[in-house]
């Protein structure tokens, strides 16, 4: 059973690497582009006995930190 | 002073902060690898140093915070242990919950390697003692991910409970209120991003980083 973790910032928290990304799509000519956030995708190979729960505890434990940023789980067959 | 340094794969001010501790207390600290669970009996100091500790990956200082050390670091600074995160240790102490707030990518994205001004903003600390008050002094940065940020709450309560140790004099990196070091609830652990173990000696081009060890030896013995 495999699980997408979806990282990304919390709103209110200024992102240079999107605004340097923004900036650069700017640069190559790509107009209406109105703001970029960049994120993390974390893919996790699990055995079928783990919980939802106890991915939600990986992404507060580790692969998130929330002081910063949001989490987001994707199960996937 | 019996001092320890915490050597993580990936460290590379392990061995600057162990010359400074010994230069300024006469006495060698003890190297500790990251998969010790114990620290040596009877430490008055442990310095988490600089360096890009597992690569960086996921997160600064994301992954020595969840070694086995960093537990021991932890129930040691709850017994009142003082703790001293430099660069690559402030990332790590923030993750690993020891202070508040988090270490994001510097504002410009670029990495910053050069000598700031900083203000001394709590001279009354056991890492501060040996500074005035407002005084500016000079130390050196290099990092990538030095942009302090945490909620308003936060940056308030740090603010009013003068936990702030160090602010830029200019602007270095984009941290929320200029913040270069701050210190945690009890006193007892700082973290700062610039390095005051390369500013202890005439020949490294200045010396106000040496008050910072200078300091703690006599508030910690």
């Amino acid at each position: 059973m495999k699980a997408r973790v979806y990282v990304t910032l919390k709103n209110g928290v200024l992102d240079p690497q999107g605004k340097a990304i923004h900036h650069a799509l700017e640069g190559l000519g790509f107009a209406g582009v109105n703001d970029v956030r960049a994120g993390k995708l974390i893919e996790l190979d699990l055995a079928e006995t783990v919980e939802d729960a106890e991915i939600e505890a990986m992404c507060r434990k580790l692969l998130a930190n929330t002081v910063i940023e949001n989490f987001r789980i994707e199960r996937a067959q | 002073m019996k001092s320890a340094v915490i050597v993580f794969p990936g460290s590379n001010c392990d061995r600057d902060l162990a010359v400074a501790l010994k230069e300024v207390s006469g006495r060698e600290p003890i190297m500790v690898w990251h998969q010790e669970a114990e620290l040596p009996e009877g430490l008055d100091l442990i310095g988490v140093p600089g360096g890009f500790s597992y690569g960086d990956y996921l997160r600064s200082g994301a992954m020595a915070a969840r070694s086995p050390v960093m537990r021991a670091v932890k129930d040691a600074a709850d017994r009142g242990v003082s703790v001293l995160g430099i660069c690559n240790g402030f990332q790590i102490l923030t993750e690993a919950g020891l202070l508040p707030g988090a270490l994001m990518r510097n504002s410009t994205i670029s990495f910053v390697c050069r000598d700031v001004k900083l203000k001394v903003e709590n001279s009354q600390s056991a890492f501060t003692s040996r500074y005035e008050a407002q005084e500016e002094i000079r130390v050196p940065v290099a990092h990538h991910d030095g942009n302090y940020t945490a909620d308003a709450a936060t940056l308030d309560r740090l603010e009013g409970e003068g936990r702030i140790a160090f602010r830029y004099a200019g602007e270095v990196n984009g941290s929320a209120r200029d913040i270069a070091g701050i210190i945690n609830d009890k006193g007892n652990v700082l973290g700062m991003m610039p390095h005051p173990e390369r500013m202890i000696e005439p020949a490294h081009g200045g010396t106000d980083g040496r008050r910072l060890f200078e300091g703690l030896l006599e508030a910690i013995g």
